[in-house]
């Protein structure tokens, strides 16, 4: 019997929404740690019961969890309750909430720095993880998207990580500068063809690409056109909110910026847009249908001062043709009054026959549509503010 | 052994009660308990002060037979009365966000 789980990080703990495949009755378990922000959760696509799981939080930082078990139990990697706390040497482990950027091989100092608010130049500072990507083929290897932007990679089941400093090195890391939230690596991409070639996203610098496993990345952002920089076609400083792809076509990709919403047919490297007929083409969320790779869904947000939808109304649009054609999805949702925003990590889809759609918002609701998008239902209401929506389809 | 309360959040990832007991060898001081603290429990590495630069975390402090200990030099030595394990260490989170 297939099933589906939806893994949801709020700003005061972890949620998991289970059903079996009809998707009509859920299951509800949490909260799971409790008080601190889950910025992001996400399971192995090689082992679903392998959950990996970013917990922070303004006190006390950074902490990875993992659960081996589907979410049942979860460890801190580094250092499982019950067993000895140092390994051989006598050396403590705790290792798997550390993430220390890299130095200059040349001068042993920090590598590079960046623009701060004032334009000055900042050195990089590490504040959360706001990205987790698990591995297509191997279990023990995952990626971290962290604030301030950088990209960080596992090979042991999170248990430690190291940066991946070809991106903060390759050159324009001076010209990257924070968004409102913060600098912050959101987006991981890999491309299920070819696990060489991965996607990240940083607001605000733009989208990068490697093609070497993560050692050398250029900048993709040929087509964007942002006018709150000095130059609106720079190189790097565009506010990209999210990329999504669908598997069978990954040299195609979907963008929401800060403003406009983009695609690209060359693996990034020019986009054009396909805001069409959107009311609105501020956003956060971007994601492609689970077996239609032309089928694409936004949520409009007003404005880049106002993160409510466009006249109360929340509706999800969705495009058959990849763009440009836009109609509203607005069936069980709030037609009036409603001033939540769905943030950037928090809309996801499942791979059942009739693709799920699952998107979270900050007012802690959690809505699902099981026909792509006709008609939705609320699976949870009153869950603390939602920060990002994982779904995990089980056989 | 000195004694150590925690915040409930740490004492949540520690898997411990309120207090915990640790073994410091030579002067008690910020440093030594804290390097035994995260020896003891490495899953609080990094949540008391940086891993790197050794700072503590803005929004802790650390109170001391009722006073403020938290600007005092890492290195200075603690009163006898939290030496000797007649007093504990607070480890409080600032007030602050919702």
């Amino acid at each position: 019997m297939s099933g589906v789980r939806v893994l949801v990080g709020t700003h005061k703990g972890a949620f998991i929404l289970s059903s079996d495949g009809k998707r009509d009755e859920w299951e509800v378990s949490g909260p799971l740690f409790t008080g601190w922000e889950v910025y992001h959760m996400k399971g192995s696509p090689v082992d679903p019961n392998r959950i990996f799981v970013s917990q922070s939080s303004g006190w006390f930082g950074q902490v990875i969890q993992r659960s081996d078990d589907g979410g049942k139990t979860w460890t801190q990697p580094g250092t499982p309750p019950g067993e000895p706390t140092t390994g051989p040497g006598g050396m403590p482990k705790g290792e798997s909430n550390k993430f220390v950027y890299d130095s200059s091989a040349e001068t042993g100092k920090p590598l590079t720095t960046h623009q701060w608010y004032d334009g000055s130049q900042h050195p990089w500072e590490f504040k959360r993880v706001w990205h987790i990507e698990p591995s297509h083929s191997d279990p023990n290897t995952v990626f971290a998207g962290v604030e301030d932007a950088a990209l960080f990679r596992s090979t042991d089941g999170g248990t430690s990580w190291r940066e991946l400093p070809g991106l903060r090195g390759h050159g324009t890391g001076p010209k990257w500068q924070p968004g409102a939230g913060g600098m912050c690596l959101h987006t991981v991409l890999i491309d299920p063809a070819n696990p060489n070639r991965i996607f990240i996203a940083i607001s605000a610098a733009g989208a990068f690409r490697t093609d070497d496993g993560g050692k050398t990345w250029k900048p993709i952002n040929k087509g964007l056109y942002s006018k709150y920089l000095p130059d609106p076609t720079a190189e790097v400083g565009h506010c990209v909110h999210r990329i999504a792809l669908h598997r069978s076509r990954p040299n195609t990709l979907f963008m929401q910026k800060h403003w406009d919403v983009m695609r690209s047919d060359d693996a990034g490297d020019t986009w054009h847009e396909v805001s069409g007929n959107l009311p609105s083409d501020f956003g956060f969320v971007i994601d492609v249908h689970a077996h239609e790779p032309e089928t694409i869904f936004v949520v409009p947000i007003k404005s880049d001062g106002e993160h409510f939808p466009p006249e109360g109304k929340l509706r999800v649009y969705r495009s058959r043709t990849g763009g440009n054609e836009w109609e509203a999805l607005t069936k069980g949702l709030p037609q009036r009054d409603c001033y939540v925003n769905v943030l950037r990590d928090a809309m996801a889809v499942d791979s059942l026959e009739k693709c799920g759609i699952y998107f979270g918002t900050t007012g802690g609701q959690v809505y699902a549509s099981s026909d792509a998008g006709d008609s939705w239902s609320p699976i949870v209401r009153d869950l603390p503010a939602v920060l990002s929506v994982e779904v995990q389809t089980l056989s | 052994m000195i004694r150590v309360e925690l915040p409930p959040h740490l004492r949540a990832l520690a898997h411990v009660e309120k207090e915990v007991q640790v073994e410091v060898v030579g002067p008690v001081t910020q440093r030594s308990v804290l390097d035994a603290i995260e020896a003891r429990y490495p899953m609080l590495q990094g949540t008391i002060r940086d891993h790197v630069t050794q700072q503590r975390r803005p929004f802790l402090r650390f109170f001391v037979c009722g006073e403020d200990w938290t600007h005092h030099s890492p290195d200075a030595p603690m009163p006898d009365a939290v030496a000797n394990g007649s007093e504990p260490i607070l480890i409080v989170g600032a007030i602050a966000g919702g």
